[in-house]
C-alpha cells in the first residue's frame, strides 16, 4: 500500500482511510452526504495524489499522441487539455486520461492511478519516431478544489494572471499561495473547479493554504466517497466500470471523443466495426427502494438485458442514479426495467443523461 | 473510540446491535453508535412486518448506506411485534440518534443470546478501532 503526501492530513483531520488503487486514501471525513453538498454548494477538496503523470517529448510526440488515443489531439494551444480514451487493437479501452499540452514537442498525461504501469508500459511498447516517454508520478502531488466558490478561493492565493479562465486550460508555471504548480480547470465532479499539481514534497502546504483560504467560504476536505457520488451525479464514466479492455468506448458512452474520421488510432477498425451493435450505456433512476450498485443484474419484462456499471444514491437528487451496460436496442428513455437487488426486483425508469447539469 | 456513545442500561451484541427489555418482557432492538458510524449515511432501510418471526443470530432487516449494505441480526427469538415505520421515510434518524431510533420492539421472547454489557460492547469496538 502506498501513502500520499497528504497522509499525514487526512489521519490528523479524522479522515476514515481505506484501500484505493494501491494507496491509502480516506474515504469520507465528516460524511459523504455532507461533503458532496459542499462540492455543489460551495466548495470541497480532494487529495488525487494517486493519480499517474506522465510526460511525452519530442518531434514526434503528437503523431504519437494521435496514434495512441482516439479523440483528435491536433490543433491544441498551448496551455490546453483535452480528454481521451487509450484503446487495445480490439476496440477495448486500456484507459481514460487527460492530456495537457505544454508545447509542440511536450505533452503532461493524466492517468488513473491503477493504471499508471499499465499505461506506461503500453505506450512505452507503441511509440515510434523521435520520442521519449517518462514517468513522473512519483514526483507530483494533486489536489483537486471543487466548487461554484472555488475560483474565489484560489483567487485569494493566486494572482489573475496564473488563473486559468476557461474550462481545459491551464497554466504550466503557476503559483498558488509562493508555491509554483501547474494549475488547471479541470475536475471530476460536474462542477467549476481546479486542479492543482505541485512537487511531492510541498502538497503539504498547498493543502493548507487552500483550507485556510477556503474556510470563510465553507470549504471542507471531501474523500473518494464523495468523488463518487459526485462524478454519478455528473454521468463521468469511470474505468473499469463503465469501461474496460473488452468494452469499446463507443459503449462506455464516450463516443465524442473517438474521432473516427481521424487517419488512424490504435483500435479504430475494431470499434468501427463493433460500432454500436452490442452494447449502450443507459441511466437509470430507481423508482423502488435499494441502491442499484455495480454488478447488479438489469431485466426488461423478465428477459436479463444487461448489468449496472456504477450505482449510488444521488445526494442531490434524493433518490439512486445508475449507470448501465444493456444490450443495444433493448431499452430507451422512459423504458421501466428492474434490477436485481440481492433478490428482490426493484423497479427503475431509464432516464437521460447527466443526472446533474451545474447551472 | 472515546466519542462513542455506549448507554449503560443496554445490552449489546457483537454484530453492533442494541437490545432494551421492558417491563412486560417486550424488548427494543435497534443499531449502535459505532454500527452507524460505521456505515455512513443511511439512505434505506428493509424493515420486517408485523407479526414476522425473529430468531437470534438471523438477519432480521436490512440497512443501505451509501457505501455500503449491512444485514442487522436479531439478538431474541420472538415475533416482531410492532416496526418503528417512521425510519422507512427517514432513515437518517438512526445515524442522528441511534438509541432513539429503535428498529423493531419484539416479543413472545422465547430465547435470547449470551448478550454482551455495555462494558464488555465498549472493549470490543476498541479492539475493532
Amino acid at each position: 500500500m502506498q501513502k500520499t503526501p497528504l497522509y499525514e492530513k487526512h489521519v490528523q483531520a479524522g479522515g476514515k482511510v481505506v484501500e484505493f488503487g494501491g494507496f491509502l486514501l480516506p474515504v469520507q471525513y465528516s460524511g459523504i452526504i455532507a461533503e458532496h453538498t459542499a462540492v455543489r454548494t460551495c466548495a470541497g477538496m480532494f487529495d488525487v495524489s494517486h493519480m499517474g503523470e506522465l510526460i511525452m517529448t519530442g518531434s514526434d510526440a503528437l503523431n504519437n499522441l494521435q496514434n495512441l488515443l482516439t479523440n483528435d489531439m491536433s490543433g491544441m494551444a498551448d496551455g490546453q487539455a483535452r480528454y481521451s480514451p487509450m484503446c487495445n487493437e480490439n476496440g477495448g479501452v486500456v484507459d481514460d486520461l487527460i492530456v495537457y499540452k505544454f508545447a509542440d514537442n511536450e505533452y503532461f498525461l493524466v492517468v488513473n492511478a491503477s493504471n499508471t504501469e499499465k499505461d506506461f508500459e503500453w505506450m512505452k511498447k507503441h511509440l515510434f519516431g523521435d520520442v521519449k516517454l517518462e514517468n513522473k508520478s512519483a514526483l507530483y502531488g494533486q489536489i483537486a478544489l471543487q466548487g461554484p466558490k472555488a475560483e474565489k478561493i484560489i483567487a485569494k492565493i493566486a494572482d489573475a494572471k496564473n488563473i486559468p479562465q476557461k474550462n481545459y486550460t491551464f497554466i504550466k508555471e503557476s503559483n498558488v499561495a509562493g508555491i509554483q504548480c501547474i494549475l488547471s480547470r479541470t475536475g471530476y465532479t460536474g462542477e467549476d473547479g481546479f486542479e492543482i499539481y505541485c512537487a511531492a514534497e510541498n502538497t503539504p502546504k498547498m493543502w493548507d493554504e487552500l483550507l485556510s483560504a477556503g474556510k470563510e467560504f465553507g470549504l471542507i476536505p471531501c474523500g473518494l466517497g464523495a468523488r463518487d457520488t459526485l462524478r454519478m451525479e455528473a454521468a463521468m464514466p469511470l474505468y473499469g466500470h463503465e469501461m474496460n479492455d473488452e468494452i469499446s468506448p463507443l459503449e462506455g458512452g464516450v463516443g465524442i471523443f473517438v474521432k473516427l474520421d481521424k487517419a488512424d488510432f490504435i483500435g479504430k477498425a475494431a470499434v468501427e466495426k463493433i460500432g454500436k451493435t452490442r452494447f449502450k450505456r443507459i441511466g437509470l433512476k430507481i423508482v423502488g427502494k435499494g441502491i442499484a450498485r455495480e454488478g447488479l443484474k438489469v431485466y426488461k419484462d423478465g428477459k436479463e438485458i444487461g448489468v449496472v456499471t456504477s450505482g449510488t444514491h444521488s445526494p442531490t437528487l434524493g433518490y439512486p442514479v445508475a449507470m448501465a451496460r444493456v444490450n443495444a436496442d433493448s431499452a430507451s428513455k422512459g423504458d421501466k426495467v428492474e434490477v436485481d437487488v440481492r433478490g428482490r426486483m426493484v423497479e427503475a425508469e431509464v432516464i437521460p443523461l447527466p443526472f446533474y447539469k451545474r447551472a | 473510540m472515546e466519542n462513542m456513545n455506549v448507554p449503560k442500561d443496554l445490552f449489546y451484541t457483537a454484530s453492533h446491535e442494541w437490545i432494551k427489555f421492558n417491563e412486560d418482557g417486550s424488548a427494543m432492538i435497534g443499531l449502535t453508535d459505532f454500527a452507524q458510524s460505521s456505515l455512513g449515511d443511511i439512505v434505506f432501510i428493509n424493515l420486517p412486518e408485523e407479526g414476522d418471526d425473529i430468531s437470534v443470530g438471523e438477519s432480521f432487516s436490512d440497512v443501505e448506506s451509501v457505501k455500503a449494505v449491512s444485514d442487522v441480526y436479531s439478538p431474541v427469538t420472538g415475533k416482531v411485534a410492532s416496526v418503528n415505520s417512521a425510519l422507512a421515510d427517514s432513515p437518517e434518524l438512526i445515524n442522528q440518534d441511534p438509541y432513539e431510533a429503535w428498529l423493531i420492539q419484539a416479543d413472545n421472547i422465547v430465547a435470547k443470546e449470551d448478550l454482551l454489557t455495555a462494558e464488555q460492547y465498549i472493549e470490543l469496538i476498541a479492539k475493532e478501532a
